[in-house]
């Protein structure tokens, strides 16, 4: 299945995104995608002014094993460890829908034709808003990468955009992954050593304290509004079988119930098309909201673990020019070792500073915007589940 | 209008717009923003499906007996053969003549009925009495200890029916005889045709951990749905004009003291005895083939089979609503108390406070969704299940009527044979035998007249008794279905109140 947004949709959504994608000089986006059993195929489209690349407009496919590769890439830059690396886009997931679509084939049997078409049609609207939001995921990663004054001129970020070949990550993938179970491994230990650095500085003091709690209480958050919004669908899916049912009925009935029946019947198939809405929108403004600053937490806890490494680092320099001056031997060495290791630190602490501040901004406005469009959107999902249940309790007080 | 639906994240790429709803109908027009609705207080469990079911089963005060299709007054039938006086415990119908037709007496008032403005005559019966009769039943109390215990419940009955000694009576009973006045009406009533309303199911599960003393909210909701389904159970069958005078029904709402009906445990020597005859009657039914030579019989027993099914489909559906419904406040409150602590771990004075402010929202709204749930339950899905069983007693009493022509059969193959014997004896010269034979030729012919009496009164009194519940149940479903309705538009209002008063506080993130 393939997506294809217009532009009048994307000047709308442009409009109203938080400073991504502004800049003319470099314009990126997934203008359409394929989904192809498990895989899905990218387009990722790129327009620039900038001399750095080969043609001023071009796309090119990309599948989601490129975009790991282009986050680790830059989580691995040295240059980079004092900025928050936009978190990598999780993996699409069909699960959901796709067990879903194998429980209703093996309810056919017990359902009408038009029950079944009916929950069909739920299951492929299902389907497509994973896909819309596995494309969204993807394309706001580098949104976020093309508005970063420093990432946005990555040589493998460039790379990424524009060679047209098939970047066969695959192979180094596969060592990749050892290699980032390893690297997941030692961080853990070292979550666990540098929570225990004694801080010097106390806005990162407070971050740390901040980031820390944070992080975990989001995690919660996330799951809890996912069963949630899961719950809502349910409700939504039982209105389906309650409404055919009651179109049965009233189709054998001959008596003056027939009419209400048939009311009833199609009332509860409206209802249960609001209440679908009303869950959706739940989750891309509450669920998804939550769950894309999980991430983005993790990311800024991973830049408060590169800089409290440093400044272990730092630390230990010192303890070895002491001992050097102690010894009096390899002082030049050791000196020139603790001078790196400072400059390192003071490079990552200031970075690290202005990357933090910028991004409780972010997070600020985004939850406020999401908050206020989810609000909102109740608010109209409920005024048209009441005109709809008035109009209907008229209708059936007059006959 | 199309919704707008970003993305959370920093940048979107477009909307996720289903189209497929675009047809025609645009569902997001704001509509009414003014509506002339009073505001409705906010619903405690407790008290909605009492004052839902009550009303249910206040329901029309007054009955509506005017059969189109049958000039013939039913409370004439009834009077005829009620007798208060009789003390014993005999079918009351006796194989009498057919009834007469008697005129309605002229003082016919019109009233409107009370809920829905519809409007319905209220035929007088000989004794003058309207029908005006409301029972509530209430307050169950635990009564004894351990296995022993029971649950005793208060049955008021309020009415100025004149077969009534008091206007007001109170009385305690407990489960077992409401039992007992079903398994009483049925043995009376059902084998001439009458549908008589089944009383609520047994529930060991539910009763022991009632008995055994566990106070905690499943017992409560067990107590609660018996109490309601109890109060559905008398309501019915007063509405039913015969059962209404009947002695047992009189007795059960008036008397202080009741004989212990221990004939309704289902380990009894009666109990048994049921089970017994339930089998034996579901054999004989396979192998009854009947002639059916009225049309009529042969639709409404497809008709109320194929309503059995939906019925039972469409209970299977609302339960699963109901448990959902549930799981969704479950989920919401859980979801509320995580945003809570969100928000105090935010450091964002302005975020922390919209958070711990969306937190409130969302346990209201788990609030809600739990009424909505007990609404959904108490309204709709026990509607459905109390006809499943009504239907249970309709097709029994088709059943019956199958019986009753079965054993008219049987008597008239019966006497054929003794003709045929008759005929033999004639030439065999024993005098004696031969007599027999004559008396017991005779009393044969007037069985099977009697056979086919009571085959033609069974067939009629059903089409009556049809009639009169296809009446009931139009009128049930349609005074249910608003109500459902008006409970699902308190919901969306209160849902409306609730996201109103919290978007200036998203608004205030600064």
């Amino acid at each position: 299945m393939t997506s294809t947004l217009d532009d009048s949709e994307k000047e709308k959504a442009r409009s109203v995104s938080v400073d991504l994608n502004n800049d003319a000089s470099l314009l990126i986006d997934i203008p359409d995608a394929l989904c192809e059993r498990d895989k899905v195929k990218f387009t990722v489209h790129t327009k620039t002014t900038l001399s750095c690349f080969q043609k001023l407009d071009f796309s090119v496919p990309r599948q989601h094993e490129d975009f790991i590769w282009l986050h680790d890439t830059l989580v691995e830059t040295e240059d980079y460890a004092g900025l928050i690396i936009p978190p990598a886009p999780p993996k699409p997931d069909f699960e959901s829908p796709r067990e879903k679509m194998h429980k209703l084939g093996e309810g056919e049997a017990t359902m009408t034709k038009e029950e079944y078409s009916k929950m069909k049609q739920e299951l492929e609207a299902e389907y497509l808003a994973v896909f819309k939001k596995t494309v969204q995921v993807h394309e706001v990663f580098l949104q976020r990468l093309s508005s970063h004054p420093i990432l946005s001129k990555d040589r493998n970020f460039q790379i990424f955009l524009e060679y047209d070949q098939d970047l066969s990550v695959r192979r180094k993938n596969a060592k990749e992954t050892f290699g980032s179970f390893f690297k997941n491994m030692v961080k853990s230990a070292d979550e666990v050593i540098i929570s225990g650095i004694k801080e010097v500085d106390d806005f990162f003091e407070q971050e740390k304290t901040f980031l820390l709690d944070y992080s975990s209480k989001i995690k919660d958050s996330t799951a809890k509004a996912e069963k949630m919004t899961r719950s809502h669908k349910n409700v939504a899916d039982d209105y389906i079988h309650i409404s055919a049912t009651l179109s049965s009925l009233s189709v054998d009935d001959n008596t003056a119930l027939k009419k209400h029946l048939e009311k009833f019947a199609d009332l509860f198939e409206k209802l249960r098309k609001v209440e679908g809405r009303v869950a959706s929108d739940e989750e891309l403004k509450l669920t998804e909201l939550l769950r894309y600053y999980m991430r983005d937490i993790q990311a800024a806890k991973d830049l408060l673990y590169r800089r409290a490494r440093a400044l272990a680092d730092y630390e230990n320099s010192n303890k070895a020019l002491d001992k050097a001056r102690l010894k009096s031997k390899d002082m030049a060495q050791a000196e020139e070792h603790q001078q790196q290791c400072l400059q390192k630190f003071d490079k990552l602490s200031e970075s690290g500073k202005r990357e933090l501040t910028s991004f409780k901004g972010r997070r600020v406005v985004a939850f406020r915007k999401n908050l206020i469009e989810m609000a909102e959107l109740e608010i109209k999902h409920a005024k048209n589940n009441m005109a709809l249940l008035q109009g209907c309790i008229e209708l059936l007080k007059s006959n | 209008m199309a919704a707008e639906m970003e993305p959370p994240p920093l940048g979107n790429a477009g909307e996720t717009d289903f189209r497929e709803l675009e047809d025609g109908e645009d569902l997001f027009v704001s509509t009414v923003t003014t509506l002339e609705y009073p505001e409705p207080s906010s619903p405690e469990p407790a008290s909605l499906p009492a004052e839902d079911i009550s009303i249910n089963s206040n329901g029309p005060k007054q009955k509506d007996v005017s059969f189109d299709d049958d000039p013939e007054d039913l409370f004439a039938e009834a009077t005829e053969e009620v007798s208060l006086d009789s003390p014993e415990r005999e079918p009351i119908l006796s194989d009498g003549p057919s009834p007469a037709i008697t005129p309605v007496t002229p003082t016919t008032m019109l009233t409107p009925r009370m809920d829905l403005g519809a409007r319905c005559r209220i035929e007088e019966d000989n004794n003058g009495d309207t029908f005006d009769i409301h029972i509530a039943v209430s307050d169950p109390e635990k009564v004894g200890d351990g296995m022993n215990a029971y649950m005793g419940y208060k049955v008021t009955t309020k009415t100025s029916m004149t077969i009534f000694n008091k206007n007001e009576t109170t009385v305690r009973r407990r489960f077992s005889d409401f039992l007992g006045l079903h398994s009483k009406l049925a043995s009376k009533y059902l084998h001439i045709g009458y549908i008589v309303p089944p009383a609520p199911e047994k529930s060991i599960v539910g009763m022991t951990k009632v008995k055994v003393g566990k106070e905690d909210l499943s017992s409560a909701e067990f107590v609660e749905k018996r109490r309601s389904a109890l109060e559905r159970y008398l309501m019915r069958t007063v509405k039913h004009p015969v059962l209404l005078k009947d002695p047992d029904v009189i007795m059960f709402l008036e008397s202080s003291e009741l004989p212990r009906a221990v004939s309704t445990q289902a380990l009894s020597g009666a109990g048994i005895l049921r089970m017994v005859n339930k089998a034996a009657d579901a054999v004989n039914k396979m192998t009854i083939k009947m002639n059916e030579s009225d049309a009529w019989f042969e639709e409404k027993h497809q008709q109320f089979e194929n309503l059995d099914l939906q019925l039972r489909k469409l209970h299977a559906s609302v339960e699963s609503l109901v448990c959902h419904r549930k799981e969704l406040s479950v989920n919401t409150a859980s979801f509320a108390k995580s945003a809570a602590m969100l928000g105090n771990s935010e450091d964002h004075t302005a975020l922390s406070r919209a958070l711990s402010q969306l937190a409130e929202v969302e346990e209201k709204i788990d609030r809600l969704h739990q009424d909505q749930a007990y609404a959904d339950f108490y309204l709709f899905s026990e509607l459905l299940g109390d006809y499943v069983r009504l239907i249970t007693a309709v097709k029994s009493v088709f059943d019956q009527r199958m019986k009753t022509w079965s054993k008219w059969q049987d008597t008239q193959l019966l006497l054929q044979k003794k003709r045929e014997s008759e005929a033999k004896l004639q030439f065999a010269n024993k005098p004696d035998k031969l007599q027999q034979a004559k008396d017991e030729i005779k009393e044969l012919e007037g069985k099977v007249e009697q056979g086919e009496k009571d085959f033609e009164l069974i067939s009629k009194t059903i089409r009556k008794e049809v009639s009169r519940f296809e009446k009931e149940r139009v009128k049930d479903f349609k005074a249910v279905i608003i109500k459902y309705l008006e409970s699902l538009v308190q919901t969306q209002q209160q849902l409306i109140k609730y996201w109103e008063a919290f978007l200036p506080e998203a608004k205030a993130i600064a």
